[in-house]
C-alpha cells in the first residue's frame, strides 16, 4: 500500500523536506493576516475591553496542545500495531512542539485570568487538566530520552502517549463536567458560534497559522531525527546535503 | 483602522502588559523552538559524518589487516559510540 510506502523513513525524508518550506509560508501567511484582523480589524471586547484579545493566541495555542497529544498518540498506535519506523520518530518530533503550546496555553490563560479573575492561577478542572498535558509531554520527553535503545525507547514512548490521550476529552469537556471558572466553549461544532465573525475569523486565521506551523517545525525535525537514527545507512550518507555539509566540515 | 495612535494601540486599553505579555512570550518561544530545530539539524549532520568517519576507518583497518574478532567488536564499539 501506498501509505506504507511512506512508513520507511527513507521515503518520508524527502516528502517532508518538499512539505515543510510550504506550510511554514502558510503559516506566516496565515499568522499575519490572523494578526492583523485581530489587532487592527477587530473592535475592543463589550465586558473585556482590549485584554479580551489574548483570545487570538490562547485558544490557537491551546486547541493545538490538544491536537498535538492526539496526532502523538495516533502514530503510536500506528506503530505499535504495524511496527512502523517512522511512527516513533514523528511522535518523537512532536512533543517538543507539544510542550511549547501546552506551556503557552497555561502562560497566556494565566496572563488573561489575572485581569479578569483576578488571579493568574487556580487549581480548577480546567486549568489543572491542562497542566498534566503539560507534564504528560515532559513525561514523554524523560522516558524517551532516558532508554537507549530506540525500538524500546519508541515502545515505552508510544504506550505513555497512548494512555495520557485519555486526558485530552477530559481537558476539553472540563468546562462542561464540572463547575469551573474557565468559560464554556465559545466555539463548537454543535452550535453556532458564540462569539462576532470577525473576532471569530481572526481566531481561526490563527488557529489555522498554528496548525501549520507545528506540522512544519514537526516535519523539520523528524528530518533530523531520520538522519541520525539511519546515520550507518548509505542513503543517508549519500545525500547531497548530507555531501556537501561532510566538504564544508572538512574545509573547516 | 480601529486605534487612534501608536500609544493607544500599545496600551491595549490598559491590559497591554497582558496583552503584549502572551503575544511576546509566544513570538519568543516559537522563535527560541525554530532557532533549537536548527541546531538539531546540524547536530544530526554531525551525527553523519561522525559514523562516516568511523566506517571509512573502519574499513581502511579491516583492508590493512586480516580480519579478527578484535577489529569486528571495534566495528560495534565505533558505531554504538556514534550513534548516541
Amino acid at each position: 500500500m501506498k501509505l506504507f510506502h511512506y512508513a520507511a523513513p527513507q521515503n518520508f525524508y524527502p516528502v517532508a523536506g518538499r512539505l515543510w518550506p510550504v506550510l511554514a509560508m502558510l503559516a506566516t501567511v496565515l499568522a499575519v493576516a490572523g494578526l492583523w484582523v485581530g489587532f487592527m480589524v477587530a473592535p475592543s471586547d463589550a465586558q473585556q475591553g482590549q485584554a479580551y484579545r489574548i483570545i487570538y493566541i490562547h485558544v490557537p495555542v491551546s486547541w493545538m496542545a490538544m491536537v498535538i497529544y492526539l496526532a502523538m498518540a495516533f502514530w503510536s498506535v500506528l506503530g505499535l500495531v504495524f511496527n512502523t519506523r517512522l511512527s516513533g520518530l514523528m511522535t518523537r518530533a512532536l512533543a517538543p512542539t507539544g510542550v511549547l503550546l501546552a506551556f503557552l496555553s497555561l502562560w497566556t490563560g494565566a496572563l488573561w485570568g489575572k485581569p479578569m479573575w483576578g488571579t493568574y492561577w487556580v487549581w480548577d478542572a480546567r486549568l489543572t487538566s491542562m497542566l498534566i498535558l503539560l507534564f504528560l509531554y515532559l513525561g514523554y520527553i524523560a522516558l524517551t530520552s532516558a532508554i537507549e535503545d530506540p525500538r524500546r525507547s519508541d515502545r515505552a514512548g508510544a504506550l505513555v502517549a497512548v494512555v495520557g490521550a485519555v486526558n485530552v476529552p477530559i481537558i476539553y469537556f472540563s468546562v462542561k463536567w464540572w463547575n469551573t471558572l474557565h468559560q464554556g466553549a465559545s466555539v463548537s461544532l454543535t452550535q453556532s458560534p458564540r462569539m462576532a465573525s470577525i473576532m471569530l475569523t481572526g481566531m481561526l486565521l490563527m488557529s489555522l497559522a498554528i496548525w501549520f506551523y507545528a506540522a512544519a517545525i514537526a516535519l523539520w525535525r523528524v528530518r533530523s531525527l531520520i538522519l541520525e537514527r539511519d546515520s550507518h545507512a548509505a542513503w543517508v550518507q549519500q545525500l547531497p546535503e548530507v555531501q556537501a555539509y561532510r566538504l564544508m566540515r572538512a574545509a573547516t | 483602522m480601529i486605534w487612534q495612535s501608536a500609544s493607544e494601540f500599545w496600551a491595549m486599553g490598559g491590559y497591554g502588559v497582558y496583552v503584549w505579555g502572551s503575544m511576546g512570550m509566544s513570538a519568543a518561544l516559537m522563535a527560541l523552538e525554530v532557532w533549537l530545530a536548527r541546531v538539531g539539524r546540524s547536530q544530526a549532520l554531525d551525527a553523519v559524518c561522525e559514523a562516516m568517519d568511523a566506517q571509512a576507518l573502519d574499513a581502511e583497518i579491516s583492508s590493512s589487516t586480516v580480519a579478527t574478532p578484535v577489529a569486528a567488536s571495534r566495528t560495534q564499539y565505533l558505531s554504538r559510540g556514534s550513534a548516541s
